[in-house]
């Protein structure tokens, strides 16, 4: 029986979940063994001829070459899964999409007939049907690897949905808001990293995304006496999952930031 | 050969770009390095952050050296607030900073760009003749991620720094638990040192400006002055008045000029060639064990510049998780006050300036950031103008293997060249 094909895709990120894959050094032969890595421009020259079984879709879609290569790439693709925060939610660079003067920005480039940008940066679920997700910044590698096993295994995934807090109530790890009145968005935060900012003695900024389901009012109410200065909980709103509806309205709920994002001009 | 060359895509480098290179009449007429790696603004977005923020989201700019990203800017970010950190704290950082090299070296050593050495398409296809080669490459790779996950909570993005400091000491023996393995990897890296030594490396020698961190007291990687090779030093706050940055057609990201408009090459071999003297014994004796000559010019050789640095790195960080035993608190408290501070540090990859403007409530100005891959654009053009003319005459599968060699040979990190643009604003 022929192996299972998989693609590895880039869009816009920083390469950081593609090398997730890469940093699995005791897995890495096995895996290859199990399933033939069709196209991986970061780790091979060769490649393979589409369709494959399975694409994995690293960054989020910023210029309009992206938007037209997404497509070619899910008509390919039996089973598309989107690898981490830019591919699932569209990342850090998604500040860009809530910027003031972003228009502005764009005009008075020095040279913008160079640049073929979007003004904003999406998930890949806005562009293609997306058959999984999986969240993280990056994304938690052995999440990655049950992703495959289940499609080799032909069942679903079990990827937890339940919040970062209830992480730390298990493993007994002092809650940050409580003992040390820092904002922590893990009531919020969807599991996966390990719990790793709580475990640090910080708060969490929501690499993750959010958990679904959790009353973010609340969770809002909660962290709102702790700011230790102004603007502290919607700077971890606005952070790496600013994007995910549920992180971004509960930041335009706030007050605005005193200085805006500029989207690009420094 | 009378074919144009086109590769649309670099295989084997970080980030994206494609190679055209177009002939006239047999000659080589024009080379275009195309950098389709999309901007993603990152200084646009710190504009406003608090400046606590910043160590998180630059790390995000690339995920091989997110270490890098997070010690220019607290330093630039410390210098700017007016922070002295403790000798426990640079000590701790000088071992995460050991940890990413011993990651970012062994990936590019063996998985990216020792393939085109010995004539294979990717280390995936060479495990399956060289299995132990292959093993032990990632077994190293794997001792760095564990050091950079006992220290920053994860090997990708790591969450502990901060400015000031650390969020929280990593326990003693934890740090103590991987001397074995990094004593293992020490061996590991000398025994790659001499492998290197026995691949065969395409000739080509050119009369390079090197520029790279220097201090007195230790091979510069986590801080020190700006050196040349021809002679120049300067301060890390007078860095943008020589080395300048400008928008090239084609390329989402900038390339950098000396002020005289030369090309200059940052990264391994320009830390070996300038700072030599500096590396620990063992990396010297190890050196002088293959028969080493300074100053290397090859920039295929940066592969064993690279193997030397892992040496260095792996025996630095036995001595320093050894030494681990840190006192006080993890990080200084800050007293907010409106400033502006420079940071460099040698990323694996070259060195990586940042430079903010923070106002008296402790948000981000003013942002700028100079990676070394930026800095090597220019330097990667010209060498591939050089290369041409003869590689042009070899069949084209042939010569666009020798291109892309000449590129992976640089390492070069394209995520992080384009995270931004320089704009011009007018109001």
């Amino acid at each position: 029986m022929a192996k299972p094909s998989v693609a590895v895709y880039k869009f816009s990120s920083c390469d950081g979940c593609q090398l997730s894959i890469l940093n699995l050094e005791d897995e890495l032969l096995d895996l290859v063994g199990a399933i033939e890595i069709a196209y991986f421009l970061e780790a091979r020259r060769l490649i393979q001829p589409a369709p494959y079984d399975i694409a994995l879709v690293e960054g989020s879609v910023t210029t309009p070459h992206e938007a037209e290569r997404i497509q070619e790439i899910r008509k390919q693709a039996k089973t598309l899964v989107t690898i981490g925060a830019c591919a699932t939610s569209g990342g850090i660079q998604a500040l860009r999409n809530t910027a003031n003067l972003d228009d502005l920005a764009m005009a008075v480039y020095e040279h913008p007939e160079y640049l073929h940008t979007l003004p904003t940066s999406t998930p890949i679920s806005e562009h293609v049907k997306v058959d999984y997700e999986l969240w993280g910044c990056p994304v938690n590698k052995y999440q990655l690897v049950e992703v495959i096993q289940a499609l080799l295994q032909k069942r679903r995934p079990n990827l937890p949905t339940h919040s970062i807090c209830l992480d730390c109530k298990r493993r007994g790890i002092a809650c940050v808001i409580v003992v040390q009145g820092v904002p922590c968005l893990g009531p919020a935060t969807r599991t996966g990293c390990g719990v790793l900012c709580p475990a640090n003695g910080r708060g969490c900024y929501g690499c993750f995304g959010p958990a679904p389901n959790e009353d973010m009012k609340t969770v809002l109410a909660t962290l709102a006496p702790v700011e230790r200065f102004p603007g502290e909980v919607r700077g971890l709103l606005t952070n790496i999952s600013n994007n995910a509806p549920a992180f971004r309205q509960a930041a335009e709920s706030l007050p605005p930031a005193p200085i805006q994002t500029t989207g690009g001009q420094s | 050969m009378n074919q144009d060359i086109h590769i649309p895509a670099l295989a084997r480098v970080e980030g994206e770009g494609a190679l055209t290179i177009r002939l006239k009449d047999g000659a080589v007429n024009e080379i275009l390095l195309n950098i389709y790696e999309p901007p993603r603004f990152f200084e646009g977005f710190l504009h406003g952050r608090y400046f606590q923020d910043v160590p998180d989201i630059t790390a995000r700019i690339c995920g091989i050296c997110p270490v890098a990203y997070q010690m220019s800017s607290v330093q630039a970010l410390e210098a700017a607030l007016g922070v002295t950190i403790s000798p426990d704290v640079r000590q701790l950082r000088q071992l995460l900073y050991c940890a990413e090299y011993i990651e970012s070296h062994a990936l590019h050593i063996y998985l990216l760009q020792a393939p085109d050495l010995v004539g294979y398409e990717s280390a995936i296809s060479l495990a399956a003749d060289a299995p132990d080669l292959v093993k032990q490459a990632l077994k190293l790779k794997k001792i760095g991620n564990d050091l950079l996950k006992t220290i920053g909570g994860r090997s990708v993005h790591p969450v502990n720094t901060c400015v000031g400091g650390f969020y929280r000491w990593p326990s003693v023996d934890a740090i103590r638990a991987l001397v074995p393995d990094l004593e293992w990897a020490l061996q590991a890296s000398i025994d790659t040192v001499k492998w290197a030594a026995t691949l065969k490396y395409p000739d080509f020698e050119q009369d390079y400006e090197f520029v790279a961190l220097n201090r007195i007291d230790e091979y510069a990687i986590y801080e020190g002055d700006i050196l040349s090779s021809k002679g120049k030093r300067i301060s890390p706050l007078d860095f943008e008045k020589h080395y300048i940055e400008t928008q090239v057609e084609r390329s989402n990201a900038l390339h950098s000029h000396t002020a005289d408009n030369g090309t200059y090459f940052v990264g391994p071999l320009a830390r070996l060639n300038l700072n030599y003297k500096k590396l620990r014994q063992v990396a010297r004796e190890t050196a002088r064990g293959i028969g080493l000559k300074l100053p290397l010019r090859n920039p295929y050789k940066g592969l064993i510049a690279r193997a030397i640095e892992l040496v260095h790195s792996c025996d630095l960080a036995v001595e320093l998780a050894n030494a681990y035993q840190p006192q006080g608190p993890s990080f200084k408290e800050i007293k907010i006050r409106p400033g502006e501070g420079v940071g460099v540090s040698e990323a694996p990859r070259g060195l990586l300036y940042h430079r903010y403007v923070v106002d008296e409530q402790g948000l981000i100005r003013f942002a700028r950031i100079t990676p070394p891959t930026a800095q090597n654009f220019a330097q990667m053009e010209a060498d591939l103008w050089t290369l041409a003319p003869a590689v042009v005459k070899q069949p084209q599968e042939e010569a666009s293997l020798s291109f892309e060699h000449l590129l992976r040979s640089y390492d070069p990190c394209i995520s992080c060249a384009t995270h931004f643009l320089n704009l011009k604003i007018e109001r």
